[in-house]
């Protein structure tokens, strides 16, 4: 078994127009920039995306907004540093959003990796963006409905992995990443580093292979502020 | 009507550490209530959580040294302690979802008297963003709110009930303020006064708060050190 992928362009390349797409990364740590710009690259649209922020900068998602390439976003909080791709968008009605609350964000991610297609959360619970949604009591406190959620793909930022698609992440970077491995259909990782089978200790795998389809290795990957403070721009 | 001594942010983040006990595992909300940390009374040490997973992490690195692969929920750069542990979303979320967080502190736009919390949005005007905020206020065993007294034009932020978008229902347990601490009494849906700056009277606290404030037995003066 092998699921290297040769190139960026490759993994990405059958990601088709109205697909559902995860994107790791919590701002710019564990953000698969290589993979992202890759997409833009292969440029198909009307996708929703899936990720925490709504990119910062002209870079990464931020710059998948700005090649128009994205028609629905759902996250949690779509501001940081530079947030006018999305801001302008959104404004003007060319881009659509459904803001959830981050914990129940990463429990959807989870629940759809996981095969529970609905959970209770006491989160939003009374609020605006428990409009509409079933709402139920256990022992005696209420509790909000959630449904899970699924992708066509994730693109997701790893540390080291190996051919059977084990994966570890480094330091903060792993955040949203080893659930959207779980939740979709075909998840294609970026590694820093490719390392042979058996080079991880069992014992420290974060994300176990049989939630990884494609692995691509990006040495020394780009960091989305260090490309902010550079001013960069992709394309 | 105008109050002219009153706390200043720094002094109000004093405050509030002082309630933190050693070993409490601690959720700061981004901006004014990381200033919380800074004064960790000697002695004590509480573990730091954000939400991005990360537990123990201590001060910010020098200008330099950042790895931006190591971010709070802020999305500045951080350092660990000796301890500290990395984990997913999900888990970080059960930890506050579970009640296993002992504290979160948060900013407020308005807290109503039964605990209401709105701090997340002002009206239905520019890009909604809630992040972290509704989660935390309804899993941490307690809630704490760092606030001015009042907002820039002299209207209360302590009310009968919160006119912004709610972050959450009778999730508030204590309020620091720049002129009293006061407790959220959420069975009866009360302010109960504990601490209030010596010089002011009780009628004119009472005169800047927009529900009325109980008292439980004697409230204690304010005292907190200068600090800019």
């Amino acid at each position: 078994m092998n699921k290297q992928c040769a190139s960026v362009a490759k993994a990405v390349a059958d990601i088709p127009s109205g697909a559902t797409v995860m994107i790791g990364g919590f701002g710019g740590s564990g953000a698969p920039i290589e993979l992202i710009h890759a997409l833009i690259d292969a440029g198909p649209t009307n996708l929703t995306v899936i990720n925490n922020n709504a990119g910062n900068g002209h870079v990464g998602l931020a710059a998948m907004i700005e090649a128009k390439m994205v028609a629905k976003l759902i996250c949690s909080f779509p501001k940081s540093k530079d947030p006018r791709a999305f801001t302008e968008r959104y404004l003007d009605g060319r881009i659509a959003l459904e803001l959830v609350p981050q914990g129940t964000l990463a429990e959807r991610i989870r629940a759809g990796g996981a095969g529970i297609p609905a959970f209770y959360t006491p989160t939003a619970y009374g609020t605006e963006l428990a409009e509409g949604k079933a709402v139920a009591e256990f022992d005696g406190k209420p509790y909000v409905q959630e449904r899970w959620l699924k992708a066509d793909y994730a693109l997701v930022k790893a540390e080291r992995g190996d051919p059977y698609g084990n994966l570890t992440f480094r330091l903060a970077a792993r955040n949203f990443n080893p659930l959207m491995c779980m939740a979709a259909r075909t998840t294609i990782v970026q590694v820093s580093q490719l390392v042979p089978a058996g080079d991880i200790d069992p014992e420290i795998v974060v994300t176990p292979g049989i939630f990884v389809d494609r692995l691509v290795e990006v040495t020394d990957p780009a960091q989305e502020e260090l490309l902010n403070e550079a001013e960069a721009r992709y394309p | 009507m105008s109050i002219s001594d009153t706390l200043n942010q720094e002094q109000i983040a004093w405050r509030a550490a002082q309630d933190i006990a050693d070993g409490a595992y601690v959720n700061l909300g981004i901006g004014f209530p990381e200033k919380v940390a800074q004064y960790t009374v000697e002695g004590r040490e509480p573990i730091f959580h954000t939400e991005n997973g990360v537990l123990g992490f201590g001060r910010a690195p020098a200008r330099g040294e950042e790895d931006w692969d190591l971010i709070n929920a802020g999305k500045k750069a951080i350092t660990l302690k000796p301890g500290a542990a990395f984990f997913d979303h999900a888990t970080s979320f059960a930890m506050i979802r579970g009640g296993h967080l002992d504290v979160a502190i948060l900013g407020a736009l308005q807290v109503a008297a039964n605990g209401d919390l709105a701090n997340w949005r002002v009206g239905d005007k520019g890009v909604p963003a809630v992040g972290g905020a509704m989660d935390l206020v309804n899993g941490a065993k307690r809630v704490a709110v760092l606030t001015d007294h009042v907002t820039r034009d002299g209207q209360p932020k302590l009310v009968s009930k919160c006119s912004f978008p709610l972050t959450g229902v009778a999730c508030v347990t204590r309020i620091y303020t720049s002129l009293a601490v006061i407790d959220v009494d959420r069975d009866q849906g009360r302010f109960v006064l504990r601490e209030k700056l010596p010089t002011l009277s009780m009628e004119a606290l009472q005169a800047v708060t927009g529900a009325p404030l109980f008292t439980e037995g004697d409230v204690a003066d304010l005292i907190v050190p200068e600090l800019s």
